[in-house]
């Protein structure tokens, strides 16, 4: 008997859609076994880091405030990795959102109107675009890689905000800690769930993720982009724009992470301090993927890697263990969606040898 | 030559040898057709297996084998997912990283603090002594010397070697080597482990030699200046080595610039020439008339799949 493997002819649908759940399954296996591995108590470890935070509204409340970057960055980012435009510089467009629109906010800060808040935000938006433009710019022009240029701009970013929240942005009543002055009310995003931190970026990153299927599914231009990452030949024949898509896809994404680095300056922190996301520009690779490159499923893949910062910090408190389990959990996650992704993409079949109904049933396909 | 000139060119080399460790072992995975983007991760498993294993049992030989064994161990994951499973390799490589920066930080979690001995520089008795060129070439740790033969043997293995035609056909055209016989996957697997395994020597340089303790995500980008390296060089491990003390070269003047005070710009402005270099660098050779992607392997970054 030997094991065989056949692709299947089309992507078996149902496994495509379920292999995300198996790669959760796995994921918490494995946790079961790390924290066992570790001297913890597995049932209490997984207790601490995937049901507790979930059963208080004020924790509720935190999956929704850190899902919500998390699934406006990864809306933006499933664009490009569908047209194969590997944009994983999403932190350092977010940074810089957070400093361009933050910056506004602090030379605005006197300035008590309606119109400061979205003001701000399209600054966010600009500077995310800006700092996303240039790999796109180097990658339409000359082909250099943009996986390589845009994770580059992210130290370049981060350095950046670090040098102002140092230098000539530092509050001069601060006590000298590297921070900014807090933003006034006018640049602060009202909470929709008093007593807790979830601000209204929440429904804004709804309303993305919304955008996004209705572009994705019903225009020209998302079918163009489908149609670019699956036929490359094929769009090239078509006359679709290679150039357009990767400016298209590098600026949509680049966007939404400085708007989303700029809901953070503008939600909970409140002012710009030097590092203002734990990872959410990487996070947000997963949650695309887990989510299928589809909004919707976007949105799912979102709360669930929300929870694992939660869990992380959870867990920290309530068991002692290291935060790093969080970034443990979440590479392993994004492994086993990618192992399990075979199911989807191939058929797996037990040859028994030279049995007569075996053969009868290849012979046709010979 | 004074000296202090001399102990400038010494760090050059220090910072130079992560790099070139690291993008030795992606050129020979890319030259097999196999795009890892992971060596970010791979080297952080072996700056932490290396550190934890020489601070527990003492011996920094101990601690090197375990750094590469563990990064032969990450590489076997990224094998199995895109070799076997033929998963996509860009999504796997960032896989890998990210799992790597959780992985290493977790592990090194008892261990932040705690000071190593640093690996001894191996004197060459005799000529070590000599100026100038005996601390300057003759008066490393092992791993630098490792470095400079791993970058003779791989331009010998890649031009002269029969493996190395082999693994070159395989990286320019799979279906074609596979059809005259040779075990496509196979090959590409021993290109990933040795990618691996210097990549847990580039990590093990750094928590052992080059800053000879254990930070969290101490690798700070440099998995991804090699992956840049390798692109810079044209696939070609001499031209590696020239780019990998380049950059060692940019690192350390921007360091003694921010010590020194030469510019009156804020130290973060300093940090970002590296990184401000390695896309300077990628663009003029993407750009110019080299034609650097000419160079590239023809069936880099895809899948293979034996006929059946």
């Amino acid at each position: 008997m030997s094991l065989r493997i056949e692709e299947r002819r089309e992507l078996n649908l149902r496994m495509f859609y379920l292999t995300p759940l198996l790669a959760v399954v796995l994921t918490v296996v494995a946790g079961f076994l790390m924290f066992l591995s570790m001297g913890y108590d597995p049932f209490l470890g997984i207790y601490h880091f995937f049901v507790s935070p979930l059963l208080t509204v004020y924790g509720l409340a935190e999956l929704g405030l850190k899902a919500a970057p998390l699934i406006m960055i990864a809306v933006g980012l499933a664009i490009g990795f569908r047209a194969n435009v590997w944009n994983i510089g999403a932190e350092g467009q977010l940074t810089i959102g957070a400093v361009a629109g933050g910056g506004l906010a602090l030379a605005l800060i006197d300035v008590e109107a309606f119109w400061v808040l979205p003001l701000i935000s399209i600054a966010g938006i600009l500077g995310g675009m800006a700092w996303a433009a240039i790999p796109a710019f180097l990658k339409a022009r000359w082909d250099v890689n943009e996986i390589l240029t845009s994770l580059m701009l992210t130290y370049v970013a981060t350095l950046t905000l670090s040098a102002l929240v140092f230098g000539p942005w530092k509050d001069p009543m601060g006590f000298n800690f590297p921070q900014s002055e807090m933003l006034s009310e006018s640049a602060t995003l009202p909470l929709v769930l008093e007593g807790t931190r979830l601000h209204a970026g929440v429904v804004v990153a709804l309303l993305i993720a919304a955008a996004g299927w209705v572009v994705m599914t019903r225009t020209i231009i998302g079918f163009q982009i489908r149609v670019v990452g699956q036929a490359p030949a094929a769009a090239a024949f078509a006359g679709f724009s290679r150039k357009r898509l990767i400016w298209l896809s590098l600026l949509t994404s680049g966007g939404l992470a400085g708007l989303a680095g700029l809901f953070e300056v503008a939600g909970p922190i409140g002012q710009l301090i030097p590092s203002i996301s734990p990872g959410y520009g990487f996070t947000a690779i997963i949650v695309a993927f887990l989510g299928r490159l589809h909004p919707i499923g976007i949105i799912g893949a979102g709360l669930i890697m929300a929870l694992s910062y939660i869990g992380g910090e959870n867990a920290q408190v309530e068991a002692g263990m290291p935060q790093a389990v969080t970034g443990v959990f979440q590479g392993m996650l994004l492994f086993f969606l990618l192992a399990s992704d075979f199911l989807a993409r191939y058929r797996l079949r037990f040859d028994s040898g030279g049995n007569a109904a075996d053969l009868r049933k290849e012979a046709p396909a010979e | 030559m004074s000296d202090p000139l001399i102990l400038g060119f010494i760090t050059v080399i220090s910072a130079a040898t992560p790099l070139l460790l690291a993008a030795l072992g992606e050129l020979v995975v890319e030259r097999s057709g196999v795009l890892n983007l992971g060596v970010e991760g791979m080297m952080l498993a072996g700056a932490v297996a290396g550190f934890a294993i020489t601070t527990t049992t003492g011996s920094a030989t101990l601690g090197i084998i375990g750094a590469m064994v563990a990064g032969m161990a990450m590489a076997f994951a990224f094998g199995v997912l895109t070799l076997t499973l033929m998963a996509n390799q860009v999504a796997t490589g960032l896989a890998l990283t990210i799992f790597g920066i959780g992985l290493s930080s977790l592990a090194g979690a008892g261990f932040v603090g705690i000071a190593v001995v640093p690996l001894p520089k191996l004197d060459i008795p005799g000529i070590s002594t000599l100026p100038v060129v005996g601390p300057l070439l003759f008066s490393h740790d092992i791993l630098i010397y490792a470095s400079i033969a791993l970058t003779v043997g791989v331009a010998w293995f890649l031009k002269r070697s029969r493996a190395g035609m082999i693994l070159r056909a395989v990286g320019e055209s799979d279906i074609s080597a596979h059809s005259i016989g040779y075990d496509v996957i196979r090959v590409r697997y021993k290109a990933v482990l040795f990618g691996g395994l210097t990549s847990g020597l580039a990590g093990a340089f750094l928590s052992l030699s080059y800053t000879p303790m254990w930070i969290e995500e101490m690798t700070a980008g440099r998995g991804w200046i090699a992956l840049a390296l390798v692109v810079f060089a044209t696939w070609r491990p001499l031209r590696v080595l020239f780019g990998a003390y380049l950059f060692g070269g940019v690192t350390i003047l921007q360091l003694s610039a921010q010590g020194a005070g030469w510019f009156d710009v804020p130290s973060q402005v300093m940090s970002m020439l590296p990184y401000i270099a390695t896309i300077l660098v990628l663009t003029i050779i993407s750009a110019g008339p080299w034609r650097a992607r000419l160079n590239a392997p023809a069936c880099l970054g895809k899948p293979f799949r034996p006929p059946t």
